[in-house]
């Protein structure tokens, strides 16, 4: 029996048309579903095994929603790209320093606080300028610099008037002196399909291809490729965006996503990314 | 084939196009998204943003 898939969406993007594109083009059977059109039995493990095939790739936008579709597909024996463990931890900014800094790989120095006040003593240890970032979010948002103490004080102060708890774990990093531009790659199942450098435009400082980053070609030497594929293991590995930042002193990873983008990436890489997604997708239903 | 704006009522011209794809009504703005009802493709008004949206 040839192996059946299924890509659980919300929307479909470039990267979920060219995935159905590519599973169509290889003669792979793969069954778009819409998570919001769904409901779970989760007491009932026997069920949906149909639905889903073999194998299945969570594509949602919305994080939460795509992380908990994958803890019941796997509480019901179905393969999931990528694993529950994986989009948890790349989902959450602070549980994917912490493997970084465990897994050894170079990354911004980061401090937590749980108040205000201490957020500022930490800062003013590490010293301006430094980055705060909400510890689960996306496209940068909600990012900001602190150039200052009165930068500082005032976006810490705003975030502590936010109602979401969350806002208040605050996740503050060094700032790190890169050049105009950050690096994404694209790992699949252990190898890195695709790596560009993605430039911040002069509206924005972030990079984010969502925010209008431009993406380019970058050259891949040995040093990253390491970096970049330690990182993927490090997080649990499957199909996953490494990025990372060039500095005076080498290479620093910053961020391990897990409903990777690839949008930017595939305009100028001459991978054929969603085809390696899909083959990988394929081999993991063999397996 | 045409397909009209829940929003706005204007005509929306599509080709090729499959469910869940997303179309921005050139009348009014609105960001659509493209469904199946009863073996026919329609549009509706498709979600906003989330906090959680994006990688």
């Amino acid at each position: 029996m040839p192996p059946t898939l299924s890509l659980v969406y919300d929307r479909i993007r470039t990267e979920e048309k060219e995935l159905i594109n590519a599973a169509e083009k290889r003669g792979i059977d793969l069954k778009p579903v819409d998570a919001k059109e769904l409901h779970l039995t989760i007491t009932d493990t026997a069920k949906e095994r149909e639905l889903f095939g073999d194998v299945a790739l969570e594509r949602c936008v919305g994080h939460f929603r795509g992380l908990y579709i994958t803890a019941i597909l796997e509480s019901k024996g179905i393969r999931v790209i990528n694993k529950y463990s994986t989009a948890s931890t790349c989902g959450n900014k602070l549980l994917s320093s912490i493997l970084l800094g465990k897994a050894g790989i170079p990354t911004p120095k980061t401090l937590v606080a749980f108040t205000v006040e201490e957020t500022m003593k930490a800062l003013e240890e590490m010293g301006y300028p430094a980055v705060i970032k909400p510890v689960f979010g996306s496209w940068g948002r909600l990012i900001a610099p602190l150039k200052d103490r009165e930068m500082a004080q005032a976006i810490l102060e705003h975030r502590e008037e936010m109602g979401n708890p969350l806002y208040q774990i605050f996740y503050i990093q060094e700032m790190i002196a890169r050049p105009p531009r950050d690096i994404r790659t694209v790992v699949v199942g252990g190898e890195v399909a695709a790596c560009i450098y993605r430039y911040s435009t002069p509206e924005d400082w972030r990079t984010n291809i969502a925010r209008g980053g431009k993406a380019e070609v970058c050259p891949m030497n040995s040093e990253l490729k390491e970096l970049i594929l330690k990182a993927s293991d490090a997080v649990g590995g499957g199909v996953l965006g490494v990025d990372a930042m060039e500095t005076k002193d080498g290479f620093v990873i910053h961020e391990v996503n897990s409903t990777v983008e690839f949008k930017g990436a595939m305009s100028v890489s001459e991978t054929d990314i969603p085809g390696k997604i899909i083959e990988y997708a394929t081999k993991l239903a063999r397996s | 084939m045409k397909l009209k704006c829940p929003e706005c009522d204007g005509d929306i011209e599509v080709k090729e196009v499959i469910e869940g794809e997303i179309l921005t009504c050139k009348d009014c703005g609105a960001e659509l998204e493209v469904v199946k009802e009863k073996g026919n493709l329609e549009l509706k008004v498709a979600e906003s943003e989330g906090e959680d949206w994006g990688e």
